[in-house]
């Protein structure tokens, strides 16, 4: 199949024969909450064991490996570049190229694209992408007045002079500073976002109640069945050395009427989005192997499906922040030449209840198709059966990096387990950004 | 000189540095030869007058002077030759210590021995902080003790209480450690090592102190401990009786090294020098330091073999190695895989519980390590890196070797081979840790027993330096070299024998434990048999030995060996009441000895419920020497056996074996030389006596009645 026109160097378009991008295989950490079972280990770590348990799972000699690209959301100071970390702490060679990317929600599925357009590119063969989140180790930062005395202390001498620095610094200074889930750019937090979204697409409670509470059955139900072995690797947490190997957020026992208690969180008098119907704060890591077909081939490996095509679409944070899939998702099926129609396996990324049932009725609205994406008809109906239908980031969680690579994993063995050809992956990401990507089984 | 062992090169106005290069060796040790290079140098050096600086560095690029030449020492026959070198030895550092010049030694690399002597002799030291780089008096572990001054100037250097510990030990240290000992005065990295010993030697020009070891308060310490007569005598009773415990009066030269050492602070260094050179004398032609010289040459002699009979068989590159169990065995391998060897392990059990503690005992090894700063944090993640748990085979199609440490069960192991066989691409080499079972059993199991093979480590993996793979008539020489390679890669002394039931080690230790049941059995008092081992030179007795390997555990392998053997190999009845009353030993806190609050300096006491059990009366009266001849000579009997039947390949093989793998007294030198040493006909003759009075267990082996030598 002529998939992929390769451009060469000089821009000329060679013959792509077997030189479709291929998805070799995939494994992800168990995702925990946050303070739970990986606390202990902070994104790179985690970054580290899933990479190392993927080459060891692949049986590919480590060598083979000729670059990783490694996300990682929340900022970490000390290690700026956590793909190198991976590379250097994995048992891979130093030679092992690497760079980080944060897109946020949707940085793994960035790495993945980049990956995929090196190998397009010609200038490698074979790499791992991915990302990893530590929710339980994030950085405290310290107010601007007190962090610029500090500074200015520690470049005079003289005790007089150190606490001369400390002059200006107030009472209400000295109390350090959480990150938030918001960005200077927007005037709305994630939580506030999705939930004026819900006040604007009119989605009421009760809706995005059900809509969660559907998530932890169909996760808890595929938990049961054993879908997820082989997808989800046992991480042994030091010092101890206990094995991690389950998602611990997932509730199979949920009970719809439990969530009508919880109260809002980001509008406590009007509000519709409560913890119930939101993904929660995640530990976790995710890692996949991506290889030219041929290359992959040669090596004796078979893929577990393709890259048939990707978009990413960007969109005015305060508007409606996490339109984002309903943006990307037409595009990147145009891409592929297919409709949403032909997808047999769908996974939307579950920032918020809100947030999906906002975008799945974008999907199949007219006016919306006309008015935001100059499309004369909707992108598609929501086949439920095909759509988030063995869990999503509500039920399994959401360590922010790790989701849009374990969204791909779990498409692909969707796709073989139901024998269906094409998948769709798609994810609203902060600063009103959005990804979609079209899967091709093997 | 220009085509000697030393190169002159001038620096700068006033500086030179002397290099050695020893080019009939690759590297630099102290020979016989070289008396009268050494004092042509020295005399030259005496004569100069332009030279305000000598720099001494080695030209090798992996080492300064590893030791004295021990093919030398061998050859010395009389005491009084050994003397005579040692006091030309003392004589030439001190005319180098008297040099007018400023002298500074220039280290990298193993710098031991009489190396470190000489170095001793410098005004300063410089050491590079390579990790190649190691300095310390390792003589003790051959019976010696340091002849060239070692044991007056060491005590200077580094205070007497350090030198007493660092000298009975033998220990090497790192530049750093040596550093924070005041052995050296500066560690730099490599590349500046000559320029930092000119500047050392300038700063000394410059009337600026040397470093001096310790702290004020340190070294008011030392004062207090080996300045006055009280202090010394607390010091040296101290010394003694610590390293009588050790030594129970077998090694006599660490008795040796503290009386030295303790003339020379009491009655001067030239009195010092006398007592170390007639001490030397003496301990050059012992029995003991010539096992000790007999073993370091096998082990030796073994890192230069390949396992096989044909040396052009090339071992295969290992590039994963996976672990079957992560029990205590099986931890063990996998932390000398990924530490010493530095190759990748996935490490499988069953059990996640089982895996997780399998990771932490291995952490734990190296956490330890870092305590002790011989480890950095970063070093140990990346060792911890390098092992993977799994509870299923995935990871398994690429190992070039999988080691299994499952339970001691035939049928387990059989089947663990045929999974592994079935895992996908080319079959691995299958090696089994088992301590008893013919390999050759395990290997009907599966497809492929050309790849089938044992590698009996034993516990603890960590420490004990011994591996013995296990061929039989079916393993390819390859895959012999291969696991040879391996375990040398592991950082032990590798022995090759035949397959048979229990092998050579567990063979041999079986009649020994044997022998000590039948004593319990027969009223000897538990701590009483023990006693009389730990005499003999046994690190440990065998009644403790068995506690720590576990009753259940020996019985099962006293009655693998009576099956193979027959009645030769009869345990005795009461091993089996003993684990029927469920006495397993440490692992279950039940065994011969009690548990429960231990102080470190009290030993255990004996559990005297094991008499009632037993229904004997525990008693004290038979005497240490016939308690260990019997155990002992069970040992020798069969180890005798084991090379007649063909077991061993040679009696090389066995005394290594003997010695680093059951704790056979080291200064003996191992059974066939223990043979060689009393005669052939005189043990014959003591086996005879004692199968008359025990019956058929001490008949005589047929090579023991050849009546021959086992070492020319």
């Amino acid at each position: 199949m002529a998939d992929y026109p390769k451009l060469n160097a000089d821009g000329t378009k060679s013959d792509p024969g077997g030189r479709r991008v291929a998805i070799v295989a995939g494994v992800r950490t168990p995702f925990t909450k946050q303070g739970t079972a990986l606390a202990p280990l902070p994104a790179r770590d985690l970054g580290k064991v899933v990479v190392s348990e993927l080459l060891q799972r692949t049986g590919l000699d480590p060598g083979n490996i000729e670059q990783v690209v490694y996300g990682q959301v929340i900022p970490a100071p000390m290690a700026p570049n956590i793909a190198r970390e991976v590379v250097l702490g994995a048992g891979l060679p130093a030679s092992v190229d690497a760079y980080s990317v944060s897109r946020a929600c949707a940085t793994s599925y960035q790495t993945t694209a980049n990956l995929a357009e090196s190998i397009m590119y010609g200038g490698i063969s074979c790499g791992i992408s991915g990302g990893a989140e530590s929710a339980s180790d994030v950085p405290i930062t310290l107010s601007k007045p007190l962090a610029w005395a500090l500074l200015q202390a520690s470049k005079t001498r003289g005790l007089g002079r150190r606490l001369a620095a400390f002059k200006k610094v107030r009472m209400g200074d000295i109390v350090p500073e959480p990150p938030a889930l918001r960005e200077p750019s927007s005037d709305y937090s994630m939580g506030e976002a999705a939930e004026k979204m819900a006040r604007e697409n009119g989605i009421n409670r009760g809706s995005q109640d059900e809509f969660a509470h559907r998530s932890h059955v169909n996760a808890g139900k595929n938990w049961a069945e054993g879908f997820f072995e082989g997808q989800v690797m046992c991480v042994f947490v030091p010092e101890e050395y206990q094995a991690a190997c389950n998602d611990n957020l997932v509730r199979p026992d949920s009970n719809l009427e439990k969530y009508a208690r919880l109260k809002p969180v980001f509008d406590r008098r009007y509000g519709t989005v409560t913890a119930g119907n939101s993904s929660p704060l995640t530990d976790g890591a995710s890692a996949l192997l991506l290889m030219r077909e041929d290359r992959a081939r040669a090596e004796g490996l078979a893929p577990l499906g393709f890259i048939k095509s990707y978009a990413f679409a960007a969109i005015d944070p305060n508007w409606q922040m996490l339109m984002g899939p309903s943006f990307a998702t037409p595009v990147a099926l145009d891409r592929a030449g297919l409709t949403l129609a032909d997808m047999d396996v769908i996974d939307m990324h579950e920032a918020f209840a809100a947030q999906v049932l906002s975008n799945t009725q974008a999907f199949e609205s007219s006016r919306f198709a006309r008015e935001k994406l100059n499309r004369s008809h909707p992108i598609g109906t929501i086949d439920w059966e095909r759509f988030n239908i063995s869990g999503g980031s509500i039920s399994l969680g959401h360590p922010f990096a790790a989701t849009g690579a374990r969204q791909i994993l779990q498409t692909l063995k969707e796709l073989k387990r139901r024998n269906g050809q094409w998948g769709l992956c798609t994810a609203c990401a902060a600063g009103g950004l959005g990804a979609a990507m079209v899967l091709e089984s093997s | 000189m220009a085509d000697g062992i030393f190169q002159l090169e001038p620096r700068a106005e006033g500086v030179t540095v002397i290099w050695m290069d020893d080019t009939s060796a690759s590297v630099n040790t102290l020979k016989e030869e070289m008396i009268a290079e050494f004092d042509e140098l020295i005399s030259a050096l005496e004569q100069d007058t332009e030279n305000r600086t000598l720099v001494f560095a080695s030209a090798k690029p992996g080492n300064f002077i590893v030791g004295a030449n021990l093919d030398m020492i061998r050859r010395i026959e009389r005491a009084e030759a050994a003397r005579a070198l040692a006091e030309t030895a003392q004589a030439m550092h001190d005319r180098i210590e008297k040099l007018r010049p400023v002298t500074v030694a220039a280290i990298h690399g193993p710098c031991l021995g009489g190396g470190l002597e000489f170095a001793l002799a410098f005004d300063a030291r410089v050491a590079s902080t390579d990790p190649a780089t190691r300095l310390g008096l390792p003589e003790v572990q051959l019976g010696l003790l340091p002849a060239g001054g070692g044991t007056q100037r060491l005590p200077a250097r580094i205070g007497t209480a350090a030198a007493l510990e660092a000298i009975l030990t033998g220990r090497r240290w790192s530049a750093e450690r040596a550093y924070r000992a005041g052995l050296v005065d500066e560690a730099v990295p490599r590349e500046l090592l000559i320029k930092a010993a000119i500047r050392c030697a300038g700063d000394i020009h410059k009337g600026r102190s040397r470093r001096r070891w310790g702290t004020r308060f340190q070294r008011f310490g030392n004062w207090l401990l080996s300045g006055n007569a009280l202090g010394r005598k607390l010091l040296f009773d101290q010394a003694a009786r610590r390293t009588f415990v050790k030594t129970r009066g077998n090694y006599p030269a660490a008795e040796k090294i503290i009386e030295v050492i303790r003339t020379g602070l009491e009655q001067g260094t030239s009195q010092g020098l006398a007592a170390e050179a007639a001490a030397f004398g003496d301990l050059v032609v012992s029995p003991e330091s010539r096992q000790l010289v007999n073993i370091f040459f096998a082990t030796n002699s073994l890192k230069n073999e390949n396992g096989i009979d044909d040396p052009g068989i090339k071992p295969a590159a290992v590039k994963k190695v996976g672990v079957l169990g992560a029990g205590l065995m099986g931890a063990g391998i996998a932390y000398a895989t990924i530490d010493r060897a530095q190759i990748p392990v996935r490490l499988k059990d069953k059990d996640r519980a089982g895996l997780g503690r399998g990771l932490a005992y291995i952490n734990k090894l190296l956490s330890a390590r870092l305590g002790r700063r011989s480890l950095t944090p970063l070093q140990r993640e990346h060792i911890l890196a390098r092992v993977t748990p799994t509870t299923d085979y995935s990871g398994f199609e690429n190992c070039t070797v999988v080691i299994e440490a499952v339970y001691e069960n035939l049928e387990l192991k059989q089947q663990m081979l045929r999974e592994v066989e079935n895992t996908g691409g080319q079959a691995p080499i299958f090696a089994s840790n088992t301590s008893a079972i013919p390999i050759g059993n395990i290997a009907d199991a599966g497809g492929h027993p050309e790849r089938v093979i044992g590698m009996h480590y034993f516990s603890p993996v960590e420490k004990m330096p011994l591996l013995e793979v296990v061929v039989t008539d079916n393993t390819a020489p390859w895959v012999v070299a291969t696991c040879v390679a391996l375990g040398r890669k592991q950082g032990k002394t590798v022995i090759v024998v035949h397959d048979g039931p229990g092998f050579f080690t567990t063979r041999t230790l079986g009649p020994y434990m044997s022998e000590a049941a039948h004593l319990l059995s027969e009223g000897v008092a538990i701590d009483r048999v023990d006693e009389a081992l730990l005499n003999f030179g046994f690190a440990i007795g065998p009644m403790a030995l068995l506690d720590e390997v576990g009753i259940d555990v020996g019985n099962k392998v006293a009655r693998t060996l009576f099956e193979a053997f027959g009645d030769r190999m009869k345990p005795v009845d009461s091993m089996q009441g003993l684990v029927d009353d469920q006495r397993l030993g440490k692992k279950n806190k039940k065994g011969l000895y009690l548990y429960g609050h231990t102080s470190k300096s009290r030993p255990r006491k004996a559990d005297s419920t094991v008499y009632e059990l037993l229904n004997v009366e525990p008693n004290n009266m038979m005497a240490h020497g016939v308690i260990a001849e019997r155990c002992v000579l069970q040992l020798v009997n069969e180890a005798a056996h084991c090379l007649g039947e063909g077991i061993l390949k040679s009696s090389r093989d066995g005394d290594i074996g003997a010695v680093f793998g059951l704790g056979f007294p080291p200064f003996l030198g191992g059974p066939f030389r223990y043979l060689d040493a009393c005669g052939c006909a005189a043990i014959r003759a003591r086996l005879e006596a004692l199968a008359e009075q025990y019956g058929e267990r001490f008949t005589p082996a047929p090579v023991i009645k050849q009546d021959k030598k086992f070492y020319n």
